[in-house]
C-alpha cells in the first residue's frame, strides 16, 4: 500500500537523525538499542520518535555506505547487530555538521534576536 | 541500479535480519526495564511500546529495499494466475479463441508469403525480369508446361537483347535418375550457361555451370547437383564432385554443388540437378524444334533499366526475332498467329510457382477468412472480459474500500489481460506451425511434393498477437477504469442485486454479439458456398465412369525398338494386359482425360475455307469406348479394320456435331484437318457419334472431341499409354500390370496413375477451400454461440431480482424465457441483415473459385442464417431455462 511515509518526522528531521546516529557512533561500534538510548538522552528528549524508526534509518545509512554492520554479542551476553561508522561516514558527518551550522547561523541571522514580548 | 537489484533479490533475507534485530532490541530494553525494577511482563510490554509499531517499521524498511513495480508485478501475476485458475472456463475460452485466431492468421500468411511474397534466395532479386510472350502463346505448338520460348527463340534473345547485363533460359522436368531398371524420378533443371552468373549464386563445392559449358554440340556436359541430392545420394561427401551420375540413361559428371538455400526457380518444388541446355540434344532434336516451347527466360536488368522500360523494349524489338525462326508445317492461319507474337517483360524476382497460379487467390481468400475469425475471436474475448469485469465489480469495490488504489486495480487487470494475450500468443505460435505443416501436406500430392521452408514468421505472429493484446487491454481495462472512478460505496451498492440491471450496462456486449452474428454469418455462408461447390465438383458426371480406371504410361526406353517393331510390341503389351484376370477392358489412348493436358487440331468442313474450329483430337485403339464406358449414340465404333492403310475415319461427340455440323447427321460426312508440324492436312470420314465427356478438366464443360484410330496416328513413338478398366481394387490392377510389364519387358519404364485419385488431387484447391472455410465456419458459429451464451447468462444473472419479482407477480417460467429470447431476437434482427449484406459485398469476388453455385445464392444465405439462429436459440435457451426455474422467494430474499 503506497501510503505516504513519515519515517522519522520529515526530511529535515531525517537529516538530523542521520547526523545524530553518526555522532553516536563516533565513540565506537554500538547496537540499535544503545544508539536509540544515546540519541534519546543526548537530544534532551527533543527528538521524540519511536525507537523502531531508527532501524530503517540505520539500514538506509548502511546502504549509503556511511556505516557498516556486523552481528556480535552485547555487554549482557545477547546477540545484537552492531553498527560502526566508516571513514566515508566520518567525512559525511563533518560535511553535514558544517552545513548544519551554516543553516543554523543563517536562520538565526534571519530571525534576529528574540523580540521582547 | 545493480545495487538496487541486489538489494531487491536479498529483500527477504534483510527483512528476517531486521526481525532478529528488533527481537534483540526488545530483549535489551526488557533487561534494562527489569533492572529498573519492573516485573518481567511489564518490562516486556514497555519495551514493545517504546519500540513502536513493529510491522510499520518493518514495512518501511522492506519498501526501501524492494523495487515496488517488480514486487507488485510478481504479486499481480500470482494473483492473476489464481484468478484465471479459479475460472478455467473463461481462461480456456479466451486463450483458445485467441490462439486459434492468431495461429490461423499466421499459418495462412506464412504460406502466402512462401509462395507469393518472398523473393528468390539470390543476389538482388529485384533486378531480375522475366521475358514472356505478351498475352501468352495461346496453345500454339506444343509445350510440356507453362513456357514462353522455344530454343531457337531463346537463341534470338540471347544474341540480340540489349536490356540485360546477364540473361539465361531454363526449364525443368522429371528425369530418370540412375541406371535402368533401378531408376527413380528427380527434378532436373536444364539451363543455359548464364544461369548461375546472372542469379549471382556461388557454389558450395566444386564449380557451377558457366557459359563455356553450354556450347552447341556439347558432349553431355557437366552436371551441378543440389544440396538436397548431395546429401541424399552422396551423404554430403567431398568425393561427390567428380563422380558420375546417370540422367535419362546418359552418364554425366558432377562438377559442383549448390548452396542449401538455393531451391532453384520453382517455389515449393526444389530441384536435384542442373544440366546445361546443350545436353538436351542427347535425348532428341528438341533444341532445333521451332514449335516446342520448353523454356523461360530471366535476365538481370542493366543499370538504368526498369521492368517497364524492358517491357517496352521487348515489345518493339521482338517481332523481328520471331520472324527469324518461324515454325514449319503450319498453314497460313497458323503463320499469321506466329507473326503476331511478341515478347514483354515482367518482374522475375519471385521465381515461378505452380502453387502460386493455383492457390494464390485461394490463399488471399483464406487470409481474409482467418482475418474475420480473428475479428470474431477478439469480439468474443472482449465480451468475456466485459462480462467478467461486470461480475467482478463488487470485488473491485471491496478492494478499493479496504484501501487499494486505482493504479493497483488497473495494474491487476492489466496483468491479467497481458497473461491472457501472452498465453494465447504462445499457443498460437505452436498452432501456426502445426497448421502450416498441415496445409503444406494438404497441398502435396503423390507426384508433386511441396517443399516450402516455413520458419515461424515472428513479424506476423507478433503483429497478430499485438491485435489480440490491444483487444485484451482495451476491453480489460475500460471497465476497470470506469469502476475505479466510481466511489467504493456506490460501486458496492450497484455490485449488489438491488435493482433491475440497466440496459445501458449491456450495450457494449450487445453490440459485440450483434457484430459476431454478422461476421459469423459471412463465414458460415462462405463455408456453405465452398462446401457446396466442392460437392458439385465431386458429383459431376464426367461422361464416363471415373472409378476403376488406371492409366499406364509405358516408355520402351532401353528396348530401343526399330520403328517397324513399335506397333507389334504395343499390340503384344495390350494383349498381355487384357489377359490379366480382373481387368475388364483395356485400350490405348493418346490423351489422359481430366489431367489438364489438351491436344487440339484445327479442322474445317471441306469447302468452308474461312470457318474452322479446333476440336480435341484423341487417338485410341478399339475397345476405348468399352474401357471408358462411353455410350456410342449412332454409327459404328473404331475396330481392328481401321488400320494405317485404310480410309481415315473418326468418331465425334455430340458437342462436335452441334458445333461443327450445326446439328445435322454427321455419319459419312468428311472433315478436313489443317496442317501442323508432324500432322499434315488430312480428310476424315465420320463413322460414329459418341456421348459428350469432360476432357482436360472436370470443371470445364465437354468440348468438341474427335476419337481416331491409333493405327492412323501419324506420330507414334517407342511407348504407349494404356488405360485399363477393372472391377478389382485399382491397387491390385496397378501391381498386376507392373508385374506383367516387368516380366515381359525388363528395359521398359512404367508409370501408373489411377484416374480417380488424380482427379481428386486436381480438386485440391476446392477441397482446401471447402475444408478450411468449413472449419472456420464451424469455429465462427462456436465462438458466436459462446459469446451469446455468455451474454444471456450474464443478463439473466444480473436480472435475477427483476425475474424474481416478475415471477412473484405471476409470470410463468415460459414468460421469463420469452422475455430473454426477445432480447436475443433483437440482436439477430440487427446481426443477420448486416451479415447478409456483408456476405453479398465480400463474396462477390469469389465466383471464379466456385463451381455450380453463385456467391449471392439465397439458399446458402438462408441456410447460414438458419444455422446461426438454431445455435443462437440453443445458446439462449439453456441460461434462460435456468432463470425460469428460479425460486422467486429465494431470489428476493438473497439481498
Amino acid at each position: 500500500m503506497a501510503r505516504k511515509r513519515n519515517a522519522a518526522g520529515g526530511d529535515m528531521l531525517q537529516g538530523t537523525l542521520d547526523m545524530l546516529v553518526l555522532r553516536a557512533l563516533l565513540a565506537g561500534p554500538a547496537h540499535g538499542h544503545t544508539i536509540a538510548n544515546v540519541i534519546e538522552k543526548t537530544s534532551d528528549n527533543v527528538l521524540q520518535v519511536e525507537h523502531g524508526s531508527l532501524y530503517p534509518a540505520l539500514h538506509r545509512l548502511e546502504d549509503q555506505g556511511v556505516i557498516a554492520s556486523f552481528w556480535g554479542t552485547s555487554e549482557n551476553n545477547r546477540k545484537a547487530k552492531y553498527y560502526r561508522i566508516t571513514p566515508q561516514g566520518r567525512k559525511h558527518l563533518t560535511a553535514e555538521r558544517s552545513r548544519w551550522e551554516t543553516l543554523v547561523r543563517a536562520v538565526g541571522a534571519m530571525l534576529g534576536p528574540v523580540p521582547e514580548q | 541500479m545493480t545495487h538496487g537489484w541486489r538489494r531487491f533479490l536479498r529483500r527477504r533475507e534483510r527483512d528476517a535480519d531486521l526481525a532478529r534485530e528488533i527481537d534483540s532490541y526488545v530483549e535489551h530494553e526488557t533487561a534494562d526495564n527489569v533492572a529498573r525494577g519492573m516485573s518481567e511482563r511489564d518490562a516486556r510490554n514497555a519495551a514493545l511500546r517504546k519500540f513502536g509499531n513493529r510491522t510499520y517499521h518493518r514495512e518501511t524498511d522492506y519498501e526501501m529495499s524492494t523495487i515496488l513495480l517488480a514486487d507488485n508485478l510478481g504479486r499481480h501475476i500470482t494473483y492473476g494466475l489464481r484468478q484465471l485458475r479459479r475460472t478455467p472456463g473463461f481462461a480456456l475460452t479466451a486463450i483458445l479463441s485467441l490462439a486459434l485466431g492468431i495461429g490461423a492468421n499466421t499459418a495462412i500468411f506464412q504460406l502466402l508469403d512462401a509462395v507469393r511474397l518472398r523473393s528468390l534466395p539470390v543476389h538482388n532479386p529485384a533486378e531480375l525480369a522475366e521475358v514472356v510472350v505478351d498475352g501468352g502463346n495461346r496453345g500454339f505448338g506444343t509445350s510440356p508446361g507453362d513456357y514462353n520460348v522455344t530454343n531457337p527463340l531463346w537463341e534470338q534473345i540471347r544474341d540480340r537483347q540489349e536490356a540485360f547485363s546477364g540473361v539465361f533460359a531454363w526449364g525443368a522436368g522429371n528425369f530418370a535418375f540412375g541406371e535402368a531398371p533401378r531408376t527413380r524420378r528427380i527434378r532436373a533443371i536444364y539451363a543455359s550457361g548464364g544461369m548461375f552468373q546472372t542469379l549471382g549464386v556461388a557454389s558450395l563445392r566444386g564449380r557451377l555451370i558457366g557459359e563455356e559449358d553450354d556450347r552447341p554440340g556439347c558432349a553431355l556436359g557437366p552436371a551441378v547437383i543440389s544440396h538436397r541430392l548431395w546429401q541424399s545420394e552422396f551423404g554430403g561427401q567431398e568425393s561427390a564432385v567428380g563422380a558420375r551420375i546417370t540422367i535419362n540413361g546418359k552418364s554425366m559428371q558432377v562438377v559442383g554443388v549448390t548452396p542449401p538455400e538455393f531451391f532453384g526457380l520453382e517455389v515449393g518444388r526444389g530441384f536435384d540437378v542442373v544440366i546445361p541446355n546443350c545436353a538436351r540434344a542427347a535425348w532428341g532434336n528438341i533444341l532445333t524444334q521451332r514449335h516446342v516451347w520448353t523454356m523461360n527466360v530471366i535476365g538481370r536488368l542493366k543499370p538504368g533499366w526498369t521492368v517497364a522500360s524492358a517491357a517496352e523494349y521487348f515489345k518493339t524489338a521482338s517481332p523481328a526475332w520471331f520472324s527469324q525462326v518461324p515454325p514449319s508445317g503450319y498453314d497460313a492461319k497458323g503463320m499469321a498467329q506466329w507473326a503476331r507474337f511478341r515478347f514483354t517483360a515482367m518482374p522475375g524476382g519471385n521465381g515461378v510457382s505452380e502453387l502460386r497460379g493455383q492457390y494464390e487467390r485461394s490463399l488471399w481468400l483464406l487470409l481474409g477468412v482467418t482475418g474475420l475469425v480473428l475479428l470474431i475471436a477478439c469480439a468474443n474475448l472482449a465480451n468475456l472480459l466485459l462480462a467478467r469485469a461486470a461480475s467482478r465489480e463488487r470485488e473491485m469495490a471491496v478492494r478499493m474500500a479496504i484501501g487499494a488504489t486505482r493504479g493497483q486495480i488497473v495494474g491487476q487487470l492489466l496483468t491479467e489481460s497481458l497473461l491472457l494475450a501472452f498465453a494465447g500468443g504462445l499457443f498460437a505460435a505452436g498452432l501456426a506451425q502445426l497448421l502450416s505443416q498441415l496445409l503444406v501436406q494438404f497441398l502435396s500430392t503423390r507426384g508433386n511434393t511441396v517443399l516450402l521452408d516455413m520458419p515461424v514468421d515472428w513479424r506476423v505472429l507478433g503483429f497478430v498477437t499485438g491485435v489480440g493484446l490491444l483487444t485484451c487491454l482495451f476491453f480489460g481495462l475500460t471497465p476497470a477504469l470506469k469502476a475505479s472512478r466510481a466511489d467504493a460505496y456506490s460501486a458496492m451498492k450497484s455490485g449488489g442485486r438491488g435493482t433491475t440491471a440497466d440496459r445501458g450496462q449491456f450495450s457494449a456486449q450487445r453490440v459485440l454479439v450483434a457484430c459476431q452474428i454478422a461476421v459469423s454469418l459471412v463465414l458460415v455462408a462462405g463455408a456453405f458456398l465452398f462446401v457446396r461447390s466442392f460437392q458439385n465438383l465431386m458429383s459431376i458426371d464426367a461422361g464416363f465412369r471415373q472409378d476403376g480406371l488406371v492409366f499406364n504410361f509405358i516408355n520402351f526406353g532401353a528396348m530401343r525398338p526399330s520403328r517397324d517393331a513399335i506397333r507389334p510390341i504395343q499390340r503384344e503389351m495390350l494383349d498381355k494386359v487384357r489377359a490379366i484376370p480382373g481387368i475388364e477392358a483395356a485400350s490405348t489412348s493418346s490423351h489422359f482425360p481430366l489431367s489438364g493436358s489438351s491436344w487440339t487440331i484445327a479442322v474445317r468442313l471441306p469447302g468452308a475455307e474461312h470457318r474452322s474450329a479446333a476440336p480435341q483430337f484423341t487417338w485410341v485403339s478399339p475397345d476405348y469406348l468399352k474401357t471408358m464406358q462411353i455410350p456410342l449414340r449412332t454409327g459404328r465404333d473404331i475396330n481392328d479394320g481401321d488400320t494405317a492403310g485404310s480410309r481415315k475415319v473418326m468418331l465425334v461427340n455430340e458437342r462436335f456435331v452441334k458445333d461443327i455440323f450445326g446439328g445435322s447427321d454427321p455419319i459419312g460426312q468428311t472433315i478436313q484437318s489443317l496442317a501442323e508440324p508432324g500432322f499434315p492436312s488430312e480428310q476424315y470420314v465420320v463413322v460414329g457419334v459418341v456421348a459428350d465427356t469432360r476432357y482436360a478438366d472436370l470443371r470445364q464443360t465437354p468440348p468438341a472431341i474427335a476419337l481416331l484410330p491409333e493405327l492412323q496416328n501419324p506420330q507414334f513413338g517407342p511407348g504407349m499409354a494404356l488405360v485399363t478398366r477393372s472391377s478389382i481394387p485399382t491397387a491390385q490392377t496397378v501391381a498386376a500390370v507392373r508385374r506383367v510389364i516387368a516380366e515381359g519387358y525388363e528395359a521398359a519404364n512404367l508409370e501408373q496413375i489411377e484416374l480417380r485419385g488424380m482427379v481428386n488431387e486436381r480438386l485440391l484447391r476446392e477441397r482446401l477451400l471447402a475444408w478450411v472455410s468449413g472449419f472456420f465456419g464451424l469455429l465462427a458459429i462456436g465462438l458466436a454461440t459462446t459469446g451469446l451464451y455468455g451474454v444471456v447468462s450474464h443478463m439473466a444473472a444480473r436480472r435475477e431480482n427483476e425475474i424474481g419479482i416478475r415471477m412473484a407477480m405471476g409470470a410463468s417460467g415460459r414468460d421469463v424465457v420469452a422475455m430473454l429470447l426477445r432480447d436475443v431476437a433483437m440482436l439477430f434482427a440487427v446481426g443477420v441483415p448486416a451479415g447478409i449484406m456483408g456476405s453479398l459485398a465480400l463474396t462477390r469476388g469469389v465466383s471464379k473459385l466456385l463451381y455450380g453455385i453463385e456467391p449471392g445464392d439465397p439458399l446458402v444465405l438462408g441456410l447460414a442464417a438458419v444455422a446461426l439462429l438454431i445455435t443462437g436459440i440453443a445458446a439462449t435457451l439453456i441460461p434462460s431455462a435456468k432463470a425460469s426455474r428460479l425460486d422467486p422467494v429465494k431470489c428476493l430474499r438473497a439481498d
